[in-house]
């Protein structure tokens, strides 16, 4: 397979419900699940059984997507003989409202994932999740799991309540750079704002195309608030946003640079150059032109061969059979995507 | 190089700027504390007036959130998309060694001195009393 | 830009799809409103969707969002005289044709009968200030769009007059535009062969970003772009164009680098969640190629300029028309804005052929 020992950066196992959790929360927290009654935190970014959420031949029979840890270590790992892969695990603890009940949620996923499926497979990593609705609680958050090398990065869903270039979230940025993780923005949101500057889509499929929107707006955020001058160390890592957003997003946010940088006089490098410093792109999905004779072309517009980062995206349906890696893709850039950008990225993954 | 006169002194009074088609090319000279300074009139972006731009200073920051002026007068804004030029190098603040707007050698001179010649003076007369600006071509 | 391809622009005759004109004084719209209405906009203003009462939310980097140099004589707002925009852009670049594209408070107003009454008056006053007067301009229909009916009135009562080039719409709406109670205005449009001139810009009250309100007019500059794609893919989606095929729209002033990659990103994930959206006979990239053009302006400039052909082809050279944008400060200038080479089929198409076509000049 082309893939063997390939490091896959994003894939989703499955949180089967809250119950799964609850060994995991204090006696607090599990009384309170139990006594009113709360489930049903998948986020709306993938209802379980959209067809994006999960591939017809990866489904859980009598399951929700990637919660069944044989099959997933079958499809995922042994498949694809991937050598390392990142679990980002997608689920409420972020989106709840309440500061605290997010944490708690965020939390006991962890330690789910440390318990149950990090322990049982040497190739497996994770992402640590932190509650987005409150940085002191996510740094906390960090701060006790950080010593643990199998979690080798920060995850936050794409939108939150504030654009993440705002200081707000600088603690968060501060430990990321403390503890050499770099920050994982994965396509979801809140809900805080509408999905869109013109309120709510009528359609999912809307909502899921107008997904990698955010990540620019997040960008811009980060640039021009001065977050990325003032941790230079930190990664971000953008997780399935689509890839080839990236080229136009480039030259605007240059020029618009050029015409009104006094606003923002700390920035000091053009957009780009401090987009390719700090941002790494996981390829699934990898939105493509028709004609795959086209796609260096456009990759060839990132201005780098470092960004890329390799992810078969599972169980979400980005491809079919084998075809984790689009046509079209230089052998030598599918290297880089494969292991040393991601090794680069993740400094744990080489300790 | 050919010297152009193309005002006297006293019409262009520091922190002030003037257009001058000097043989057909529009130059755009600048009196900074009665230095002069010559630029084509043209961004290097989509070829905006610089003339008729904003004339101000640069502002720079130490750290996010912080702003300080520096520089005030010395920086032209193209009119148009807000290019930020260095009057005294015509350097482009964002990309100075990739983008700049041409030079030009502009001088204060005697009447005295250039009465000796060679100079071009197409739209001025020339007195021995005065002081002039001289455009280098 | 070479002197041999100055003078094949001039020679071309331009048709100019993004004109602002602005008022020289609030009051001239006085005599195109009622006494009810003028009252009421003493009294409480034009109540929108922004947290300040006499400006928009993000302040823009030069006064009047214009070009320093476009202000007349006469100190009043650029835009608003017709001789000097004759001679800062009409004559200057030879412009055959020029659509006005009013950019003041109206269709986005609160109250839905000063919305009606001020597009109206607008609409009067497009006609009194320039195009009677100068006939190289045309107007835009501007609609109540969030009050569907007012709307149609509105339409109905200007399709037929030769002022008017097309209905005018925004790329920020309280709701995505291709939803069905939007869909009177489309009727309406495909029944007059009018085409939508979607503008950039307006206050809708949701945050700019699904990630909240950003700080700086550098990126509200910028993430207005996602509003144009907004209304794009929920046209396309919701089926407006699958249920009127003649429909028409130009998406202006929201920059093209974006379409070929939204094409890509719609059809991909359109072929896996086709279910959702079951009227949909076609994929939504074939929408967009019969339905959709984009004004070229602001020109998108790749850090390395000849690429830009590859992105002009993969929209389709008879999908694209120039707009300057006179008088504001990202105007784009003809005879420079291109940093590509474009050969004279192009430069006539996009300069002026598909213009003539979609507007039915």
């Amino acid at each position: 397979m082309l893939t063997s020992g390939a490091i896959d950066c994003d894939i989703h196992p499955g949180v089967p419900g809250i119950k799964t959790l609850l060994p995991y929360m204090s006696a607090h927290w599990q009384s309170a699940f139990i006594e009113r009654g709360m489930d049903g935190f998948d986020p709306a970014s993938y209802p379980p059984n959209a067809p994006i959420s999960c591939r017809a031949d990866w489904r859980v029979s009598g399951g929700k997507p990637g919660t069944d840890f044989a099959q997933l270590q079958r499809q995922a790992l042994d498949h694809f003989g991937t050598r390392f892969a990142i679990c980002n695990p997608l689920y409420g603890g972020p989106m709840a409202v309440s500061e605290t009940m997010g944490a708690a949620i965020c939390s006991a996923t962890n330690d789910w994932i440390a318990a149950e499926w990090l322990a049982r497979d040497p190739r497996l990593r994770a992402s640590i999740v932190v509650p987005a609705q409150a940085p002191h609680l996510a740094v906390e958050e960090i701060e006790r799991l950080a010593s643990d090398q199998r979690f080798v990065q920060i995850l936050l869903p794409a939108a939150a309540e504030m654009p993440y270039g705002k200081r707000y979230y600088w603690p968060i940025y501060q430990a990321a750079e403390k503890y050499d993780l770099p920050i994982g923005l994965h396509t979801g949101s809140l809900f805080r704002h509408a999905p869109t500057s013109n309120g709510w889509p009528s359609q999912y499929l809307h909502d899921y195309v107008a997904a990698h929107q955010v990540f620019e707006d997040q960008l811009l955020s980060l640039i021009y608030e001065g977050a990325l001058t003032k941790f230079d160390r930190l990664r971000l890592v953008f997780l399935e946003s689509g890839v080839t957003w990236l080229p136009g997003f480039l030259w605007r946010a240059n020029k618009t640079w050029r015409g009104v940088r006094p606003e923002v006089p700390w920035v000091k490098a053009a957009p780009a150059e401090l987009v390719r410093h700090h941002v790494r792109l996981t390829m699934q999905p990898l939105d493509a032109p028709p004609d795959a004779a086209d796609l260096g072309f456009v990759l060839d517009q990132l201005g780098s061969d470092d960004m890329l980062l390799f992810a078969t995206d599972y169980p979400h349906w980005q491809f079919d059979g084998d075809a984790a890696l689009p046509a079209g893709i230089d052998a030598g850039l599918v290297r880089k995507m494969m292991v040393d950008n991601p090794l680069a990225t993740y400094a744990r993954l080489g300790k | 190089m050919t010297r152009h006169v193309v005002a006297a002194v006293r019409d262009l009074p520091p922190g002030g700027r003037k257009l001058f088609s000097v043989r057909g090319r529009p130059i755009a000279v600048f009196n900074l504390e009665g230095q002069f300074y010559g630029l084509l009139n043209r961004c290097p972006h989509q070829g905006g007036s610089l003339c008729e731009g904003l004339l101000t200073g640069l502002v720079l920051a130490d750290t996010p959130g912080e702003y300080r002026m520096e520089r005030a007068g010395e920086i032209i804004r193209c009119p148009w998309h807000g290019w930020e030029f260095d009057i005294r190098t015509g350097q482009s603040w964002c990309e100075p060694d990739k983008i700049a707007v041409r030079q030009f050698p502009v001088q204060a001179t005697s009447g005295q001195a250039l009465v000796q010649g060679p100079y071009v003076a197409e739209t001025i007369a020339v007195s021995v009393e005065e002081h002039y600006i001289v455009v280098e071509i | 830009m070479s002197e041999v391809l100055d003078r094949q622009t001039t020679k071309l005759r331009i048709i100019d799809s993004d004109i602002h004109p602005s008022l020289a004084s609030e009051r001239d719209l006085d005599p195109f409103l009622s006494t009810r209405w003028r009252k009421h906009i003493a009294e409480y203003g034009k109540l929108s969707h922004r947290p300040l009462a006499g400006r928009g939310t993000y302040p823009r980097f030069s006064p009047n969002t214009a070009r320093r140099d476009a202000w007349p004589a006469n100190g009043n707002a650029p835009g608003s005289d017709l001789d000097f925009m004759r001679r800062q852009l009409l004559d200057r670049y030879d412009i055959e044709v020029g659509i006005l594209e009013p950019l003041l408070d109206c269709n986005l107003v609160r109250n839905p009968g000063l919305a009606a009454a001020l597009c109206s008056a607008i609409n009067d006053w497009q006609v009194a200030a320039f195009t009677s007067q100068e006939r190289r301009l045309r107007a835009s229909i501007l609609i109540p769009f969030e009050d569907p009916a007012a709307a149609v009135v509105e339409i109905d009562r200007r399709a037929g007059d030769r002022n008017f080039a097309q209905i005018q719409l925004t790329s920020r709406s309280l709701a995505p535009i291709g939803q069905r109670r939007y869909w009177p205005i489309f009727e309406a449009a495909a029944r007059h062969g009018l085409p939508i001139g979607m503008h950039i810009g307006g206050e809708s009250g949701h945050a700019p970003s699904p990630g909240g309100w950003p700080s700086f007019y550098a990126e509200d500059h910028h993430v207005l772009v996602h509003s144009m794609q907004t209304q794009l893919t929920s046209m396309i989606l919701e089926g407006v164009f699958e249920h009127f095929p003649t429909l028409k729209m130009i998406c202006i002033e929201g920059g093209f680098a974006w379409a070929p990659n939204l094409a890509w990103r719609l059809d991909r994930h359109w072929q896996k969640m086709r279910s959702e959206v079951p009227d949909l006979t076609m994929p939504p990239s074939a929408y967009m190629r019969r339905n959709v053009w984009f004004s070229t302006q602001p020109m998108e400039e790749p850090e390395r300029p000849e690429e830009l052909r590859r992105t002009l082809e993969w929209i389709g050279w008879d999908r694209l028309v120039f707009a300057s944008d006179y008088p504001h400060w990202d105007f784009d200038d003809p005879e420079h804005a291109f940093p590509c080479r474009l050969s004279e089929a192009e430069r006539r198409a996009i300069f002026r052929g598909n213009a003539e076509g979609i507007y039915r000049l």
